[in-house]
This record gives structure tokens, sequence and C-alpha cells, in this order.
């Protein structure tokens, strides 16, 4: 029994907000690396991009709200996403043709364009504050909570509970659909097949026919779809404030380089490598280690290995440890 | 001369808009802006040494700022006693623990061949000195914040003159870019930009969250100065007779005694804070000036063509015998130890150190905007780029409430939008770096003064 306590304490506490956590890194990692492989450049742009799609899903939620549509038991934000997405897009489209198409043509350097991408980071973050402001929102609604913990208790008849916020669920079910459906559609599809030859080798690629505008359109499609369902679940998950966005890249940047800069699965498998080693790190254990142990050998400190402060400090420590040792990735970069 | 020609007149502009500010607002304001500008311009001296000179991406300048700041807490505050007696053993003994770990996985790696048991070991010495660590500083760190926890709870400083913190913090800031040049040099250069951003997270929570080193997000306040402070200007016998002599025409109209006392205080008032920050600017300028002479100097002589020829064509500098990997650890040295004094500076500046505030937006990413608007490799430019990006970042919220205003004057005072645009002013900040920024890489790509080859 305490054996069965000791695992419900570690699953509630680590295993289901990782999951979550990883999932919304995941979609914004395998963001960034799209960018990479296909357009060739770091965007720094990234968290300031997911928190402008999020910035009309929230505006969106509260319209709907106001004109009393809703999902019943699920949040609002689900139904408004579509409409983020499309104008996410739009946003990504203008600032492409604009800015970014320019250095494409003159094939400057991987450097320039990551200059490039921080003027548009400072433009998206003033255009956020300038529409919604910096504060703090939350756009939850509908049922909070699938399972809690009193409930489970009740249930099952052990000590300890498993709360399962209805967010988390979303976020890992959602996060696997979009996800397959994107595996799906590069590895399976025409348009994908010439997506990651293009990646491969741009040179071959144009000379086989493939057209690098579509591919390029293509590109920010998915990458659109991306940040801003990966933006609305964390939102969703915590709560929406822009600058935690902003913060919200560097993470995502360790998760995309963790998993392999460029390669889409790599940069999935990295977003839960990140969100794992910051929670298990910086969890505690004393409740864990006290229903394995009798109950003379208590331990008396948190046995935490690191306080919960450094929470970044640690993905960014093994972003560290995987460039010295393998500057490549766990999972070999630079193709999709 | 005709080189020249735009450069003074870029620098006439800028000083112009700060004498306008001077009138405008008030003179204790344009001397505000003026001393942060001369910062960010000791800052992107550092930067475009880095970036200009030799083309490395550095994007940990928050990192080296924040530890110059903590340079200042550590040389200047009076050492807290107490908090010696209580805990300083356990934080000596862990300084010892950390150069032992060093040393023995220093041989490891000299004495070993390259295998998996070698990196199994190094893992394990590092793991196993990280839980020693803490086992013996737990204790210690405890007691020291548990010592008047509401005005110390840290070790405090050596008690030395502020101005001798400003080296300290450029030398703890070059040997920290050592060890970071030492990992990351070797990678790509949006790799080595990622990484460096993360890197200076990391410093920035560890000053945040050590609050025995210094306070935390507590702040350390009331830090020493290098010039008087406004009480004793203002009850200082001289000063007085100063600003009496200055504004004798302006008092002479006056005609009651008690209005002429009255209008007399609030000249010193005024005319104290403007003299502190007279002062400032007056050290901040020695500093900048002393820089750029020996940047200059450097740029121009065989050690900067040496650089510029790593930086244009690695491949071919290395034919020619120049080792690379040693040239770019020292410029990335020399870059982050002038951006720690910088660091030094502000905080000095400011008379607080407030680790809450370092975030990346603010002393990464501006940064690199003045560099880039300045004109990279051109040390004139860099500096130019300082002071009008910071020019901008400051005023672009009154600029931008004008400009409201003046727009929506047809609306009215409870429109919406209107209401909406005024509370939303201080972030057309943003938008004006941003777009600033985009334009000057899209249309004139190498700064308002670009870099200038002379043929020797």
């Amino acid at each position: 029994m305490d054996f069965l306590n000791a695992i419900i304490v570690l699953f509630n506490f680590t295993v289901i907000p990782a999951l979550a956590y990883g999932s919304q890194l995941a979609l914004g990692a395998i963001f960034v690396t799209l960018i990479y492989a296909v357009l060739r450049f770091a965007n720094f742009a990234t968290g300031d991009m997911m928190s402008f799609g999020t910035m009309f899903a929230v505006i969106l939620t509260y319209y709907f709200q106001s004109l009393g549509f809703g999902l019943g038991v699920l949040p609002t934000a689900l139904l408004t996403i579509p409409f983020a997405i499309l104008m996410m897009i739009l946003y990504m489209l203008i600032i492409d043709k604009f800015v970014f198409s320019y250095y494409r043509i003159k094939k400057s350097p991987p450097v320039q364009f990551a200059m490039v991408s921080v003027g548009v980071m400072f433009v998206t973050q003033a255009l956020i504050r300038i529409i919604i402001g910096p504060s703090d929102r939350r756009f939850l609604d509908g049922e909070k909570f699938i399972i809690k913990a009193t409930e489970f208790k009740e249930m099952t008849g052990l000590a300890e509970g498993i709360t399962l916020k209805s967010t988390q669920a979303i976020t890992i079910i959602v996060t696997l659909i979009v996800v397959s459906i994107m595996f799906w559609f590069l590895n399976r599809t025409k348009t994908g097949t010439s997506m990651r030859a293009y990646s491969d080798n741009e040179d071959l690629a144009l000379l086989s026919g493939i057209d690098p505008k579509r591919v390029v359109l293509i590109t920010w499609v998915i990458a659109g779809i991306l940040a801003t369902i990966g933006g609305v679940l964390y939102g969703l998950d915590k709560s929406y404030r822009p600058f935690v966005y902003f913060n919200n890249m560097l993470p995502i940047f360790a998760a995309a380089i963790v998993g392999g800069i460029g390669n889409p699965f790599g940069a999935f498998l990295g977003g839960y490598v990140i969100a794992f080693a910051e929670i298990f790190v910086t969890y505690a254990y004393k409740r864990f280690i006290s229903y394995l142990l009798p109950e003379h050998l208590e331990p008396d400190s948190l046995l935490q290995l690191l306080s919960t402060d450094y929470k970044f400090a640690v993905s960014f420590s093994i972003l560290v440890i995987v460039l010295l040792i393998r500057p490549s990735g766990i999972f070999k970069g630079k193709v999709i | 001369m005709r080189n020249y020609k735009n450069v003074i007149a870029a620098y006439s502009i800028m000083i112009f808009l700060i004498i306008l500010v001077g009138i405008f607002q008030s003179w204790s304001i344009a001397l505000t802006i003026l001393n942060y500008c001369l910062i960010s311009a000791v800052m992107t001296i550092g930067a475009n040494i880095q970036w200009g000179y030799a083309g490395l991406i550095n994007f940990g300048i928050m990192g080296y700022t924040a530890l110059g700041g903590l340079a200042v807490v550590l040389v200047s505050v009076e050492p807290v006693k107490k908090a010696w007696q209580v805990g300083g053993l356990n934080i000596l003994a862990c300084i010892w623990i950390i150069v032992a770990i060093i040393f023995v996985v220093k041989f490891i790696l000299n004495r070993f061949d390259k295998s998996k048991l070698r990196n199994y070991s190094v893992a394990s010495v590092i793991l196993g000195g990280i839980i020693l660590l803490r086992i013996t500083a737990a204790p210690g760190i405890e007691a020291i914040e548990s010592v008047d926890p509401a005005k110390t709870g840290f070790l405090g400083g050596m008690g030395l003159p502020v101005l001798f913190s400003w080296i300290i913090g450029a030398l703890l800031a070059g040997s920290l870019a050592f060890v970071i040049g030492k990992i990351a040099l070797g990678l790509r250069a949006d790799y080595l930009a990622i990484a460096t951003l993360l890197i200076a997270e990391i410093i920035v929570s560890i000053i945040k969250h050590e609050e025995w080193l210094a306070r935390g997000v507590k702040n350390v306040i009331g830090l020493k100065r290098p010039a008087p402070y406004e009480i004793d200007l203002q009850t200082s016998e001289w000063f007085i007779n100063l600003v009496t002599k200055f504004n004798s025409s302006k008092l002479n109209l006056i005609n009651s005694i008690s209005d002429k006392q009255e209008a007399l205080n609030q000249m010193v008032i005024d005319a104290s804070s403007v003299y502190v920050k007279l002062c400032f600017t007056g050290l901040f300028l020695t500093v900048v000036i002393i820089l750029l002479i020996v940047t200059q100097k450097a740029l121009y002589s065989p050690w900067g063509r040496k650089m510029r020829a790593i930086r244009d064509n690695e491949e071919a500098a290395s034919a020619m015998g120049k080792n690379i990997v040693k040239e770019h650890l020292l410029i990335f040295i020399l870059g982050s130890a002038i951006v720690g004094l910088a660091g030094a500076m502000m905080v000095t500046n400011d008379g607080l150190f407030t680790p809450g505030s370092y975030r990346p937006m603010r002393y990464t990413f501006v940064i690199w905007v003045m560099v880039i608007v300045g004109g990279t490799g051109n040390n004139f430019g860099a500096i130019l780029g300082g002071f009008v990006v910071w020019f901008l970042w400051v005023e672009a919220a009154p600029i931008a409430l004008f400009l409201i205003n003046l727009f929506t004057s047809h609306l009215p005072e409870t429109n919406a939008v209107r209401v909406h645009l005024i509370e939303s002013a201080p972030y057309f900040r943003f938008l004006v770096i941003g777009i600033g920024l985009l334009l000057i890489m899209r249309y004139r790509p190498q700064g308002i003064i670009p870099e200038k080859i002379i043929k020797q």
C-alpha cells in the first residue's frame, strides 16, 4: 500500500505536470526547429509569436463569452483556436513578406537573420502590449478538474490522491493529435516530402522543380498552427502574460537544441526531456521517500536536489552539457 | 577631414537633443539620460569589440552586467561581521571544495585518454562535489540569512571605496567570460548566441536566489557613492553661495525676504541633484574617453588588423598561422570585462542593486540594437548607437503620448480608443526600437556611422 502511495505521489506531482509542460514546450520546440530547418535561422521572436497568437485567442474568448457561445465543459478558447491560427498565419506571412523574404533572397548569413528576428521580436512585443496590455489574464472556463484528489482518494481508498486538471488532459491530447498529424504530413504527403528535400539540400530541391515560395508558405502555415496551439495551451494551463511568454522562449530553445535542432521528432522529445528534467531535479522527494522507508528512517530535509528557483537554470545546464558533449543534439539534427 | 564630418554632425544632433530635453523637461532628467547614455556607450564598446572586431555573437550581456553590479556590492558594502562569524567558515570551505573539484576534473581529463570511463568519472566527481557542497553550505547559508534578515542577511562586502569595484567588476566579468568562452566559443554563430543567452540567465538566477551573497531579490540599497550626497550639499555653505551667485539676477527680482529664501531653497535642492549628476557625468565621460582611445588604438594596431582578418576569413587567417581559438577567447574576455565595468558603473549610478531587474530584453537585446544601429566595427558608431537608442528608449513614451494626443484631439476625452492608446504609450518604445532596427538592417546594414578601413 505504501509503495502504491509513493508511486501516486510521484505521479501526481511530477509526471502529470511534466507531461503537460513538456507538451507545451514540445510544440514550441517543433516551431523553432521547423523555422531553423527550412528558413535556416534561429528565430528569437519565437516566444512573442506564440504570445501573439494566444492574444487573439484570449480576445476572441472574451468576445465569445460576451455573446454566450461556449463549449460547455470544455474551455471556450478551444473554439477560438482556428480563428487565432488564421490571424497568426496572416501576421507571420506579412512579416515574412516585408522582413524576412528580403534577406532570404539575398542569402544573408544566419546571424543577420537572427538579428532581424530580434527586430521582429521588439515589434511583436510592442503590438501585443499596445493591443492587450502587459497584465496577467486567465481565460480558462468550463470544468476545471477531471479527477479531484478527494474523489480519487474515496474511489481507491489510498492516502494520496491524483489531481488531473482538465487543461493538462487537453494539453496532452491536443499535442498528440497535432504532432501526429504534422508528422504524417511531413513524412507521407508530397508537400511534406518536398519540404524535407528543401531543408536537406536547397539547390537540389530547386533543381527537381520544388517551388521555394510554396515551401516557405507552408512552413509559416505549420509554424502558425504550432505557435498558436502551443501558446493557447500554455495560457490555459497557467495564465496569459506577455512577459512570461518571452521568457518561455529560453526553455523552448533548450528543448529544440537538446533534441537536435532541425529535427522535429527530436524537438518533440526534447520538450519532454527538458520538462522532466526541470521538474525531477527541483521536486522535493521527502514525501515520496517517507512512504518507502520505515518510519524511524524518515528523512529530515526536503530531499530536493535544487530549489525550484533554479527551474530554468536546470534546463539551461542540460543544454550546455549537450552542447559540450554532443552539439548536434541527442537525436542528430539538421534534417527534417 | 571629410570623413569626420558626419561623425561630428551626428554627435552634435545628439547633444542638441539632450539639451532640448533639458530645456523642455528639466536639466535633472537631461543629465540622467546623458549618464545612462554614457553607461550604454561603455556597454556598446564592449559588445562592439566582440561583434565588430571579431564577429563573435554574445547574447549574454545581461549576465556580465549583473556580475559587474554584484562586484559593487561585494567591494563597497561594509562586511557584516556577525554573518562571517556564524557562516563564513562554511562558505570558505565551499570555495575550497570548488577549487578541489576543478583540479580533480582537470587531473582526470589530462591524465586519462578519452573513454566512457573517463566521462563517467568526471560526471561522478562533479555530482559528488555538488552534493558535498550542499551539505557543507546549507547550515552556513541558513545561519547567514537569519542574521538580521530585514537589513542584512548576507555576508556583506569588503568595505572598500566604490570606484575600486569598477575594476573588480571588470575582472569578475572577464574571468566568467574565460570559463564561458572555453565552453561555448567553439559553437557555430547562432548556437553561440543561444548558449550565451541561456548562460546569462543562469548567472542572473544564481544572483537572484543566493541570498547570502547579495540579498538576492531583497535588493541592496544605499550603496556608497563616488560623488557627494544631495543632503550634504544642501547644508554646506559654499554650495549655497555658489547657487546664489549663479541665480543672483533671478533672486534680485524677488522683493520679500521670505519669498527670496524660499526660492533660494528650491534652487539649492534642484542644483544639488544636478551637481551630483554632473559629478557622475564627469566620471563616466572619463571612462568612455579612456576606453575610446584604447579601443581606437587597438583597432588600428597590428592586433586589430589581425582580428579583422580572422573575422573576415577564418580559414585564411588560420592558414597564416594565427591562433583563432586563442584570439577569440581573448577578445571574448576583453569585451565581457568592459561590459562588466559598465554594469558596475550603472549600479554605482543608481546606488542600489536589484537583481530582479536584470532582464534579457533591456540588458541584452537593447544593447545589441545599439551596436547594430550605431555601426558595427566602428567605436564612434557604437557609442553613438548607445546614445541614440537610449535616448529613444527613454523619450519614446513622452513623444508617443504627445503624438497620440495630437492625432486623437478631435475625439472626446472618454473615447475608448484614445484612453487605451494613452495608457499604452510606454510600450511604443518597443515599437520604435524594433522598427528602427528593422529599417537600419534593411537600408543601412553597416549602421549610422559605418566601419572605416584605413589603408596603412
